[in-house]
């Protein structure tokens, strides 16, 4: 039985706790379900060879903004890592962070120790981030693989999905601490839908009007696909600050409201 | 290690603590008792650093819970009433990851968890998962989590509710050996032996306002006579015999199963009753305890 050793112990706890063990929490609960995890990588694979090898026997070639002509299918890969990135940081940000924060409560005893609530948004955003940034990083294996990448600028596609993935990974938790009830989630599904159909992901900005075509630019999977895009067909220009800057103060703002948010909901 | 002056909580409209004074020293063990809703949790999670006050003042550990509350978590142990223990881990790694938060190096954060583990008689159940525990299973693990830094102050909402007679023994002797070794201790309990076996003092809490303070010993001694005589009579039956006897006690109580009357000497009480005519189908003369006072102060019984 115990002695008062036991209770009091010899070890003093270094003093300075950060979002960093929330992110060790994280790896640990999907270390015990790795199939959970390696299910991300599937879809847009699935995307990638059943329209890049259907669609590109019909299209062929695409002609790109910039006048170059590439393969349809090294067109739709950048698009898909694009989007898989993002899917792959909101489905943690959103579903797994409001299941966390409602029914787990993890955050109601996360917040009893030194953490603060910005750590427990900071490892939220981490986790979510890493997970979009490895399968984004899974996909450019096998872009490589199949001979889909132009430059070596693709290797750099890997630190843009690790900012794109940071960008929606934080504004996906801060909408999620607005959210009630799982119905709520149908307004981000219904952000999404369009956005993966329309961004040009499957055909060129230039074959929309105007109008849409203004539109269209201004949304984070139009920015994503277009920095991707860029990195792998090699057009790396300084108007690539444009979407990097997207990326970085997306992340930034969501991360300052998510732990805002956090700090609101369960310091009561 | 606590001062808190007129403190007050509301949520929204509602105020569920209305101004309290409570002060508790180092190696003190102090105890929150009264009914459901009267605002001990509410105390507690203010003490705990984890709720905004509406008014008043208070320092936890000489220090102020507004601005450093990180600092005061980590030198303080929370076990809340209701168990947040992480269900996507397994009972070891919720003690391990929990002292990782408290940025305990990975060694010694699974040291901890085995001793503590030990220590709450988890052991065996240490690689399940949480959802696997019974209720009074888990209560231990959340009091062994509250533990992994090796708090000074250990605050524990309610502790040894859902616990069988045994394991309460078996937390009551834990809490004391913690006592032991300097570690302040404030609790909430609705167990009126679990606050006379464990609290040096305690305050007695009724809708947001603390009603009456002292050592349990003192309040038996303040607000309850010397001996308490239980008359149960028959279903219905007890208004009428509380009326006839009234005049023996210092103070009557009816309650839905039982009379009890508060006087000195219970044997001659008994004797007269008796005298008068009354049959109870059985009697009790016992000594108060802090159940008579918790009755006294907030007009409702425990166990009822
Ligand atoms: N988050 C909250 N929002 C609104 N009202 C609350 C909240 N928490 C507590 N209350 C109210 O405050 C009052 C005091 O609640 P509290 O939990 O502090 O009581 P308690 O003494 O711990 O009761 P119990 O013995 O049932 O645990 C209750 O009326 C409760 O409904
Ligand atoms: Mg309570």
């Amino acid at each position: 039985m115990a002695s008062s050793t036991v209770l009091r112990g010899t070890s003093r706890g270094a003093a300075h706790p950060t979002a960093y063990p929330l992110l060790e929490r994280h790896v640990r609960v999907y270390k015990r379900a790795p199939a959970a995890f390696a299910s991300g990588f599937l879809e847009p694979l699935f995307y990638l060879l059943s329209i890049g090898v259907g669609v590109a026997a019909l299209v062929g070639e695409v002609t790109l903004d910039d006048g170059r002509t590439i393969s349809y299918t090294a067109f739709l890969a950048p698009a898909m890592l694009a989007t898989q990135a993002m899917n792959g940081a909101l489905f943690d940000a959103t579903y797994g962070f409001f299941f966390r924060l409602k029914y787990e409560k993890l955050y109601d005893a996360v917040l009893a120790t030194p953490l603060r609530p910005v750590d427990a948004a900071v490892g939220e955003v981490l986790w979510a981030t890493v997970r979009g940034a490895a399968y984004a990083a899974a996909f450019v294996v096998i872009m490589a693989a199949l001979g889909l990448t132009s430059s070596w600028w693709t290797l750099l596609a890997l630190p843009a999905a690790l900012l794109i993935a940071f960008g929606f990974a934080a504004a996906g938790l801060a909408l999620t601490t607005w959210m009630r009830s799982w119905q709520d989630f149908e307004f981000i599904q219904v952000a999404i839908m369009p956005m993966f159909l329309f961004s040009a992901t499957f055909y060129p900005l230039s074959a929309y009007p105007d109008w849409m075509q203004t539109i269209v630019t201004v949304t984070p999977l139009y920015q994503a696909v277009d920095l991707v895009r860029s990195l792998t067909t090699g057009a790396v220009g300084p108007e690539l600050l444009v979407p990097i800057t997207y990326f970085a103060v997306m992340g930034a703002l969501g991360l300052r409201v998510a732990g805002r948010r956090v700090g609101v909901l369960i310091l009561r | 290690m606590i001062e808190a002056q007129a403190l007050r909580k509301a949520y929204g409209d509602f105020e569920a603590v209305k101004g309290i004074d409570v002060s508790v020293e180092r190696g003190e063990a102090f105890g929150f008792l009264g009914p459901n809703g009267a605002g001990k949790s509410s105390t507690m999670r203010m003490v705990a650093a984890v709720s905004p006050l509406t008014g008043g003042s208070l320092r936890i550990l000489g220090l102020d819970p507004e601005s450093d509350g990180p600092a005061i978590r980590a030198r303080i142990g929370v076990c809340p009433q209701e168990d947040s223990l992480d269900g996507d881990l397994t009972v070891r790694d919720n003690l391990v990851v929990y002292a990782r938060y408290f940025g305990i190096g990975r060694r010694d954060a699974a040291r901890k968890a085995d001793e503590l583990l030990e220590f709450v008689k988890l052991t065996e159940k240490a690689h399940g998962m949480v959802e696997d525990l019974s209720g009074g299973m888990k209560r231990r693990l959340t009091i062994a989590r509250s533990l992994v830094n090796e708090p000074e102050l250990l605050l524990l909402d309610e502790p040894t509710t859902g616990l069988d007679p045994q394991a309460r023994h078996v937390v009551w002797d834990q809490l004391h050996r913690l006592k032991q070794t300097g570690v302040t201790i404030v609790l909430t309990t609705h167990y009126m032996d679990e606050a006379e076996q464990l609290c040096d003092r305690l305050v007695v809490m009724d809708g947001g306002l603390i009603a009456a303070e002292g050592s349990p010993l003192s309040l038996i001694a303040r607000y309850s006579t010397r001996e308490v005589v239980e008359l149960r009579m028959g279903v219905g039956e007890n208004e009428a015999a509380a009326e006839r006897v009234e005049d023996l006690a210092e103070r009557v109580e009816v309650l839905p199963d039982r009379v009890l009357l508060y006087v000195a000497d219970g044997e001659k009480v008994v004797e007269e009753a008796m005298a008068r005519g009354l049959e109870p189908r059985s009697t009790l003369v016992r000594r108060s305890s802090l159940e008579d006072v918790f009755l006294r102060l907030t007009g409702r019984s425990l166990d009822a």
